[in-house]
């Protein structure tokens, strides 16, 4: 195990964080601050509660999701994808590390800024809305897992793109979507029957409801399967991973 | 000795079906500097990205430091440090925290000693807390070098390492190469300047349209392959060769005041006295007379051409 060359990429990656901390940190805050004052305290009071949580809290968990979904993406897609841009890949392709280095560094990067990120939003939140954890472990569980899974599918995209265009278009016409639609403002359940059936093929809808569960014990899917559809993808994304690696695909010619 | 670098039956198919490397086998040994020497495109950045891990190769088997290339990959890339041709550098980082993250990349723990040592022989030293991107052209070179060396290694890819940088710069660079070589580093470097493998090299290879065609001692190169060339300024304008001249490789230039006389520099030099007697018989006289060896660059562009 290349310690050292993990630590190295990791540290890079960190320290790309504390350079751009106004677009990685605040730009996220910043939004998920407005959807809290429109949602939350200027439309939500008017709402009412939905699963006897009131409508501000209720959002919380599909807000932070949000967040850590495309923060995820962006973060391990552009750290990947900045070195293939600027050609200083060839190093890291010429070190003595593994695959399973590179993803640990690239990925592991990723996925500590979006829960530091994920953390943070949750604490801004705590100043609009009064919300508990019931299950803190579970909470944190999910948000790390989540974390991981989309930094990896980012790394994917990041690999994948061949100009920034396409770094954007999976996050913005993909993933944002299927998160408005995948339960962060509503229950799957005050949906018609056809589209709850649709819903159910939305990843995100698993995702966004074990996390919901974590914080307030209700769901619209059971958690177990959220549990499951997580692992699902994170083994999905290990395996793209694993192939991108054993072909080269858009690394080695 | 085990080489450094063993090549063997090497071939390279790209996706497309261009074969860059065609059945390529070398020895590069310890300590040595190697100039491989070749046109654009003849496949030179290609062997060296297969040897460094960069490119996939299609069939044979690759070396370095005595360590198979795919199967034992960590043990061979550790002894090699790269300088690729193209200036690829973070922008935003600062000179130190590029050279430790290569050093940490290669697996070697930080040694804050060992990278100041390397930045002060590179004339990096005070521009180590400066952002890479405030720096100029030839200082991001020296950083390219300084990152291949931040992990100690024993093989040294020189890719292209003086293509647009000053004269200056070239000569400080020569001077590290020697150093380094003193020091037991193998150096591999491609140039396209004729100049620096006539220069620094031991042995010399040169690869055309995917193939070495030739590998061999400098000095031997250049006395086997060299032509010597005499050159005779006449007093009196000649319109053409006169006929008792015929005998020998002879020329005249266009203004018909020099004769010029090609030869191998291998070849027994009788051939000279033979024409000086001659044009003494004939009643040819010459002011003046100079002989001069073909460079590198001829020998070069005689065998890449043929």
């Amino acid at each position: 195990m290349n310690f050292y060359g993990v630590k190295a990429i990791y540290n890079f990656e960190m320290s790309r964080m504390g350079r751009t901390l106004m677009q990685s940190v605040l730009s996220p805050v910043i939004s998920t601050c407005l959807y809290f004052v429109v949602f939350g305290s200027a439309i939500g009071s008017r709402m009412g509660n939905i699963d006897n949580i009131e409508y501000g809290a209720y959002i919380i968990p599909g807000l932070v999701m949000l967040s850590l979904l495309m923060q995820s993406i962006s973060n391990a897609s552009f750290g990947i994808y900045m070195p293939k841009f600027s050609g200083t890949i060839y190093e890291v392709l010429s070190a003595p590390v593994s695959y399973v280095e590179v993803v640990l560094g690239y990925v592991g990067a990723a996925a500590t800024k979006s829960v530091i990120l994920g953390l943070i939003i949750l604490a801004t939140a705590r100043l609009f809305v009064d919300y508990s954890v019931l299950h803190p472990f579970w909470m944190l569980s999910f948000l790390v897992l989540t974390a991981i899974t989309f930094s990896l599918f980012g790394f994917i995209i990041g690999i994948w793109a061949d100009g920034f265009e396409k770094l954007q278009i999976v996050p913005m016409m993909i993933v944002t979507p299927l998160t408005f639609l995948g339960g962060t403002f509503y229950s799957i359940d005050m949906l018609p029957d056809i589209w709850q059936t649709i819903s159910l093929f939305n990843p995100v809808v698993y995702l966004i409801s074990g996390f919901r569960w974590a914080f307030y014990g209700v769901s619209d899917v059971h958690v177990g399967i959220s549990v499951g559809m997580t692992f699902v993808f994170l083994l999905a994304c290990m395996a793209g991973i694993w192939w991108i690696f054993k072909t080269g695909y858009r690394l080695r010619s | 000795m085990q080489p450094d670098i063993s090549v063997k039956n090497l071939n390279k198919v790209y996706e497309g079906g261009f074969q860059a490397l065609k059945n390529i086998n070398l020895e590069i040994n310890r300590g040595e500097i190697f100039a491989l020497l070749g046109p654009n495109g003849a496949g030179k950045t290609t062997m060296i990205s297969i040897i460094c891990g960069i490119t996939n190769l299609s069939s044979g088997e690759v070396k370095a430091g005595g360590y198979d290339i795919i199967k034992e990959y960590r043990k061979a890339r550790e002894t090699i440090g790269l300088v690729p041709q193209e200036l690829n550098t973070d922008s935003f980082e600062t000179v130190w925290k590029a050279v430790s993250f290569s050093r940490g990349l290669f697996g070697k723990a930080p040694n804050p000693a060992h990278i100041e040592k390397v930045l002060r022989e590179l004339s990096l030293w005070d521009k180590r807390n400066n952002r890479i991107m405030t720096l100029s052209g030839g200082m991001k070179r020296r950083l390219m070098i300084a990152k291949a060396l931040s992990h100690e290694p024993r093989i040294l890819f020189l890719d292209e390492p003086t293509a647009g940088v000053d004269v200056e710069l070239r000569r400080d660079m020569w001077e590290m190469v020697r150093k380094l070589r003193e020091d037991g580093v193998t150096i591999i470097l491609t140039t396209h300047y004729i100049e620096e493998a006539e220069e620094m090299a031991d042995r010399i290879g040169v690869i055309r349209q995917g193939e070495i065609i030739l590998v061999e001692e400098k000095s031997q190169l250049m006395s086997k392959l060299g032509k010597k060339e005499l050159r005779l300024q006449l007093q009196n304008k000649l319109d053409r060769i006169p006929g008792e001249l015929t005998l020998e490789p002879v020329e005249l230039s266009e203004d018909g005041y020099e004769l010029i006389y090609t030869f191998d520099s291998q070849q027994e030099q009788a051939g000279v006295a033979r024409l000086l007697r001659t044009l003494g018989d004939i009643g040819i006289d010459y002011r003046d007379l100079r002989t001069r060896e073909s460079s590198l660059e001829e020998i070069f562009v005689g065998l890449v051409h043929d």
